[in-house]
C-alpha cells in the first residue's frame, strides 16, 4: 500500500491548498465537536465511564493472552473458527483461503480499519475476487479509489457535488434526467445498487468494535445497518479484528458502548449494536453457514509492556482527530496511511516505522485537546513525546534541528554565557524591530517570518534589569539570590 | 504457528510481575462475576422507565404506541394505513407474536418466515427494550430471522411494557439464565431508531440500508 | 506578623528574553500580594524545548539545574502555564524512577504554580487595584488550561479590572498553533491554526488579547499585526499589574 508519511509536508501544502477538501473539513470543526460536547453533558456519569472503561481494557491488555485463548475456546465451542494472524500478509491469506474453498467470486464489506490496514481490498481484486464497500461513506471513497481520511467518517473530506459526479461516472445505468441534487436521492442510488450486492454476495467481511471473551462474541456498533446486512445474508460471515478488541464481558462491553458513541457522533447510542456468536444454529432461517474470526496482531504484541500500551486501549472513535487543530486544517489524507489524526499519530510509526512515520508525531502542538477527550484516557501527546524519544536516540531527527537544539542545550546549561548571548540577542533583535516593535523578516526564521511578523525584544533582558536593580516597586524585599 | 507466536509473546510481555496461575484465576474471577461498573442513574418507578424508554426511542426517530393485548393487530393495522402501506406484514413463527395476532389480525395479511427483501414490512418482538437509551433488544432463534429487523423497508417492533429494563447491563443476566452460561443465541441486536446516514456532507438522512421506520408497539401486561 | 512567603520567580526564557515587563508585572502582583520575591539569575529555561524535541538527557541536565536553583523557596511562580506545567507535571516524569532526583522532582513540582492561579488559588487575592479602559478577549492557553485548570482564575480577576470589558471569543480554548518548535517545523499547518484563531479574536471586536503564555501571544501578536488587525496584544500580568504603559507585544495595531 502506498505510504506518503515521508511527505507529509508536501501532503500538507496540498491539502492547505484545496478548496474542495477545505469546505468539507469545515463539518467536522462544526460538527462533531460540539455534538460530543452535548453529549457528555448530558451523562453525569460520564466521567466515571471513562475511568472504568480505561480500567477495563488496562486489565484485558495485563491479562490478554489469556483472554485471548478463552474468546477462541468460546468461538469454537459456538460452532465459529478463529484464525490467527501475526502479520497483515498472513490475515490477507486466512481471508482467502475461506473465499477461495467457497468458490466467492465477491465479497461485501461492512466499515473495518483493519481492512484497511491490512490492505485487503486490492489484494482480494488481484485475487479475483471482488469487494464491494457497503458502508455509504466506503462506497463513495471505493468509487472514487481513495482510501478513508477519518475512521468514523471516510469520506468526510468529500463534498455532495462530488458524490454526485461519482454517482454519474460510475452507475452507467443511470439516465441522465435522473435527479440527484438531494443527499436523499444519493442515498437511495446506493442504497438499491447496494442491496443487489448483499443478497449476491458469498462472503461478508466486517470488522469488530468489540470480541467478547465470555462468550466468544463478536460485536459490530453501525448507524446504517449495511454491517448486518453484509453478515446476515451470504453463506460466510468473516469478521477481521485486531487483538486488542477483547472485553472480558458483555458487561464490561455495555461501559465501554456508552462512551463509544457519544464520543464519536455525539449520540447517545448508534443505531445498531449486534452481537454474533458462531454460524446460524440448528432451524435458524437465516444467518450464515459458517463463521470465521480472523485475529490480527501486525506488532500490537510488541506494545504490550512498552511505553505504547495505553494506546491499545483505542476504541477508534475518532474523538482525538475531531478536536485536533492539526487535523481540522490538513484533513486525513495529508498524514499518507491509515490512521490519521493524534491515534494515527502514536499508531503509524509502530506500523511503518518512525524512519517513514516520524513527522507524524512531530506534528502536534501538544495542545492536549486528544486526551481531554479521548474517552479511553489515553496520554496521545505523551506518546506522541516517546516517539520523538526514540527519533532523537536513533539519530532520525532532522539534522539542522538537532544542531540548534543541541546549541541551545548547550547555552542552557552555562548561566553566565547564556545571560551574555541573551543580552546580545535581545538588544540586536530591538534594534532590528525599531519603534514598530516587529520585523517581518528575520534571518534564519523564514518559516516563523513568511505567514507572521515576529514580535521584537523590549531591549534589555530582565535578568540584567534584575541584576542592575531596576525593579524595585517600592514594597519590594526580594532580591538577586 | 502464528498462534503460538503471538501467545508466547503476549504471555512473555504481560506487565504486572503476576504468574500465569495467578492471572488466570483473575481472569476467571472477573468473568465469572461479570461486574457491572458505572451505571448512569434511572428513572425507579416502572411507569417512570416506560415514558422515559418512549422519549428516548422518539429522539433518536422512531415511532411507539401503547396498547394492549388484544389490540397489536390493530395498532399496527392503523399504523400502516397512517403511512399508506399495505395491510401486509411478516413475521417470524414466533410464539408471542402468534398469541397476540393470531385469528385477531383483522385485515391485515401475515406472512412467516425470513425476508428475502421485497416484504414493506417486518414485525418482531422484542426481548427487552433498554429505558437508558430507548434501545430494543432483539434476539435470533429458530421462530425470529434476523433478516426481518433489516430488509424490509418498515420495522414494527413489539414490546411488552414488563420487559423495560433500566441499563444494558439487566439484559446479560436473562440471557445467562434463558440461555446457559457463556451461551448466546446467534445474533443479538440492539436496535436504537431506524437506520441512517451522515456520510454525506454530515446531513443526517434516515434508511440507509436497513429501515426508514421503526416503530414500537408496547403492550400492556 | 507571620513570615512573608518567599517566592522564587521562574521568568521564563521567552519573559527573560521578550518581554521584561511581563518579569515585573509578575514581582508587582506578588509584592503587592504580600509575597517576598527572589529571582535566582542562574535561571535560563524549563528545558521544555529538549523535552518535546525528544532530548531526555538535556532536559534532565537542565531540569536538575532548575530545581537545585529553585527547591528551597516556598512556591516556585512562573508567569507561563506552559513552563509550569512543564516543571509541575513533567520533572516528575522525567525523572520517574531516578533513585536520587524522583523525591526531589516531586517535592519541588508540588510547589510550582501558575502566576495568576497562585494569586488566586494560593494567596487567595480577590480583586486587583488596576484600571483599563478597553474591550479585552481572553485566549485559554493549552497547557495552562488542559495541564492546570487555569480558566476560571484570570477571568475573575479581570473582572475586578475597572473599566475593562471582557468579550469572549468563540473556540477560546482552541490550540493557538504555536507549539514550540512546531510553529517552525511545520509553520504551514502552524498558520492555518492561527490564521484561524485571529479570525476568531477579529470576530469579537476586541482592542486587545490577552493570555498567559507568551509564546502563544507571540504567534498570535505576529499573526495579528500580519494582518493587520485593529487587536493588541499583552500579556494578562501587565493589566492586572496595571502596567500597560509599555507598548504591546509586537507594537502597536
Amino acid at each position: 500500500m502506498e505510504i506518503t508519511t515521508p511527505q507529509f509536508k508536501q501532503n500538507v501544502t496540498g491539502a492547505l491548498a484545496d478548496r474542495q477538501l477545505q469546505r468539507a473539513l469545515s463539518h467536522v470543526r462544526g460538527n462533531f465537536v460540539g455534538k460530543r460536547a452535548a453529549a457528555a453533558a448530558a451523562l453525569p456519569e460520564f466521567e466515571a465511564l471513562r475511568d472504568e472503561a480505561r480500567n477495563i481494557k488496562n486489565h484485558v491488555l495485563e491479562n490478554l493472552d489469556i483472554y485471548l485463548e478463552t474468546f477462541e475456546k468460546n468461538v469454537t465451542r459456538q460452532g465459529g473458527k478463529v484464525h490467527w494472524a501475526a502479520t497483515a500478509s498472513e490475515a490477507r491469506g486466512h481471508i482467502l483461503d475461506i473465499c477461495r474453498k467457497v468458490g466467492a467470486r465477491s465479497a461485501t464489506k461492512g466499515k473495518s480499519m483493519i481492512s484497511e490496514e491490512i490492505g485487503l481490498n486490492a489484494f482480494l481484486e488481484e485475487s479475483g475476487i471482488r469487494p464491494v464497500e457497503t458502508d455509504l461513506g466506503e462506497y463513495i471513497i471505493q468509487l472514487r479509489g481513495e482510501r478513508p481520511s477519518h475512521i468514523i467518517a471516510p469520506a468526510v473530506h468529500v463534498n455532495a457535488d462530488q458524490v454526485r459526479e461519482d454517482f454519474r461516472r460510475v452507475h452507467t445505468h443511470l439516465p441522465p434526467e435522473r435527479p440527484l441534487e438531494e443527499p436523499e436521492s444519493l442515498l437511495a442510488e446506493a442504497r438499491a445498487i447496494l442491496r443487489d450486492q448483499f443478497l449476491s454476495s458469498d462472503v461478508g467481511i466486517t470488522g469488530a468494535n468489540f470480541l467478547v471473551a465470555e462468550t466468544g462474541t463478536s460485536v459490530i456498533v453501525t448507524n446504517e445497518g449495511n454491517g448486518d446486512l453484509t453478515q446476515i445474508l451470504p453463506r460466510v460471515h468473516i469478521v477481521i479484528a485486531s487483538l486488542e478488541k477483547i472485553v472480558p464481558t458483555l458487561e464490561d462491553m455495555s461501559q465501554i458502548l456508552r462512551v463509544l458513541a457519544r464520543s464519536a457522533t455525539g449520540q447517545e447510542m448508534s443505531v445498531y449494536t449486534t452481537l454474533s456468536s458462531g454460524p446460524k444454529r440448528k432451524g435458524d432461517p437465516d444467518g450464515p453457514d459458517e463463521f470465521h474470526v480472523v485475529l490480527l496482531d501486525n506488532g500490537r504484541s510488541d506494545m504490550i509492556g512498552t511505553e505504547f500500551q495505553d494506546m491499545l486501549r483505542c476504541i477508534r472513535c475518532g474523538a482525538c482527530m475531531n478536536h485536533c487543530p492539526v487535523y481540522q486544517a490538513v484533513g486525513g489524507h495529508a498524514y499518507g496511511w491509515v490512521y490519521p489524526g493524534p491515534m494515527g499519530s502514536v499508531l503509524t510509526p509502530q506500523f511503518i516505522g518512525v524512519e517513514k512515520g516520524g513527522n507524524l508525531p512531530n506534528a502536534s502542538t501538544f495542545c492536549g485537546r486528544c486526551e481531554e477527550v479521548c474517552p479511553m484516557r489515553i496520554p496521545l501527546p505523551k506518546m506522541m513525546r516517546h516517539w520523538r524519544e526514540k527519533e532523537f536516540e536513533r539519530h532520525l531527527s532532522p539534522p539542522a534541528h538537532r544542531r540548534n537544539l543541541k546549541a541551545w542545550a548547550w547555552l542552557a546549561k552555562r548561566p553566565g554565557l547564556y545571560r551574555l548571548f541573551t543580552r546580545l540577542a535581545a538588544r540586536g533583535l530591538w534594534v532590528l524591530g525599531g519603534a514598530k516593535r516587529r520585523t517581518g523578516f528575520l534571518p534564519m526564521a523564514g518559516a516563523w517570518t513568511r505567514h507572521r511578523d515576529m514580535p521584537t525584544p523590549e531591549g534589555g533582558t530582565f535578568l540584567a534589569q534584575w541584576k542592575a536593580g531596576r525593579h524595585r516597586t517600592g514594597q519590594g524585599t526580594g532580591g538577586a539570590s | 504457528m502464528s498462534r503460538d507466536l503471538i501467545l508466547d509473546k503476549l504471555r512473555r510481555n504481560a506487565a504486572g510481575g503476576q504468574s500465569r496461575a495467578e492471572r488466570e484465576k483473575a481472569v476467571a474471577k472477573r468473568i465469572r462475576s461479570a461486574s457491572r461498573g458505572v451505571l448512569p442513574a434511572q428513572p425507579r418507578a416502572a411507569t417512570a422507565r416506560v415514558t422515559q424508554f418512549m422519549e428516548k426511542a422518539e429522539a433518536a426517530q422512531a415511532t411507539t404506541v401503547m396498547t394492549t393485548r388484544t389490540g397489536v393487530a390493530e395498532a399496527i393495522a392503523d399504523w400502516l394505513r397512517a403511512h399508506n402501506l399495505p395491510a401486509e406484514i411478516r413475521t417470524g413463527k414466533d410464539e408471542r407474536l402468534k398469541a397476540l395476532l393470531g385469528g385477531k389480525a383483522g385485515n391485515l395479511i401475515l406472512r412467516q418466515g425470513p425476508s428475502d427483501g421485497t416484504d414493506t414490512t417486518g414485525v418482531s418482538h422484542a426481548e427487552c427494550g433498554v429505558c437508558e437509551t430507548g434501545t430494543l433488544i432483539v434476539l435470533s432463534g429458530a421462530d425470529n430471522p434476523t433478516t426481518l429487523n433489516f430488509l424490509p423497508q418498515n420495522h414494527i417492533v413489539v414490546l411488552r411494557r414488563s420487559d423495560i429494563l433500566a441499563h444494558y447491563e439487566d439484559i446479560w443476566p436473562r440471557l445467562r439464565t434463558a440461555y446457559g452460561k457463556g451461551q448466546m443465541p446467534r445474533t443479538v441486536n440492539m436496535i436504537t431508531g431506524p437506520s441512517r446516514s451522515a456520510d454525506i456532507e454530515q446531513t443526517l438522512l434516515l434508511g440507509a440500508h436497513g429501515p426508514v421506520r421503526l416503530h414500537i408497539v408496547i403492550v400492556r401486561d | 506578623m507571620s513570615e512573608p512567603v518567599r517566592i522564587g520567580l521562574f521568568v521564563t526564557c521567552l519573559v527573560d528574553l521578550f518581554r521584561p515587563t511581563v518579569g515585573f508585572a509578575a514581582v508587582k502582583l506578588l509584592e503587592e500580594a504580600g509575597c517576598e520575591v527572589h529571582v535566582p539569575v542562574s535561571q535560563t529555561c524549563c528545558g521544555q524545548p529538549a523535552w518535546n524535541s525528544g532530548d531526555r538527557a538535556d532536559t534532565a541536565d537542565i531540569a536538575r539545574q532548575v530545581i537545585a536553583a529553585f527547591e528551597g523557596f516556598d512556591h516556585i511562580v512562573a508567569p507561563s502555564g506552559s513552563c509550569a506545567g512543564m516543571l509541575s507535571k513533567h520533572y516528575p516524569e522525567l525523572f520517574a524512577g531516578d533513585a536520587q532526583w524522583e523525591a526531589r522532582a516531586v517535592a519541588f513540582a508540588g510547589k510550582v504554580h501558575e502566576l495568576v492561579s497562585f494569586l488566586t488559588d494560593v494567596m487567595g487575592l480577590e480583586r486587583v487595584a488596576a484600571r483599563l479602559d478597553a474591550r479585552v478577549t481572553y485566549h485559554d492557553s493549552c497547557s495552562g488550561l488542559r495541564e492546570l485548570g487555569i480558566a476560571e482564575q484570570p477571568r475573575k480577576l479581570l473582572a475586578t479590572v475597572e473599566g475593562l470589558e471582557l468579550a469572549e471569543m468563540k473556540n477560546s480554548n482552541v490550540c493557538c498553533g504555536f507549539g514550540g518548535t512546531f510553529a517552525v517545523k511545520y509553520s504551514d499547518v502552524s498558520n492555518a491554526i492561527v490564521s484561524e484563531k485571529a479570525a476568531t479574536i477579529d470576530a469579537t471586536e476586541a482592542d486587545l488579547l490577552l493570555a498567559g503564555d507568551l509564546g502563544c501571544l507571540l504567534n498570535m501578536a505576529g499573526k495579528l499585526r500580519r494582518n493587520g488587525s485593529k487587536t493588541e496584544v499583552r500579556h494578562v500580568a501587565e493589566v492586572l499589574a496595571g502596567m500597560t504603559d509599555a507598548p504591546p507585544i509586537g507594537g502597536k495595531a
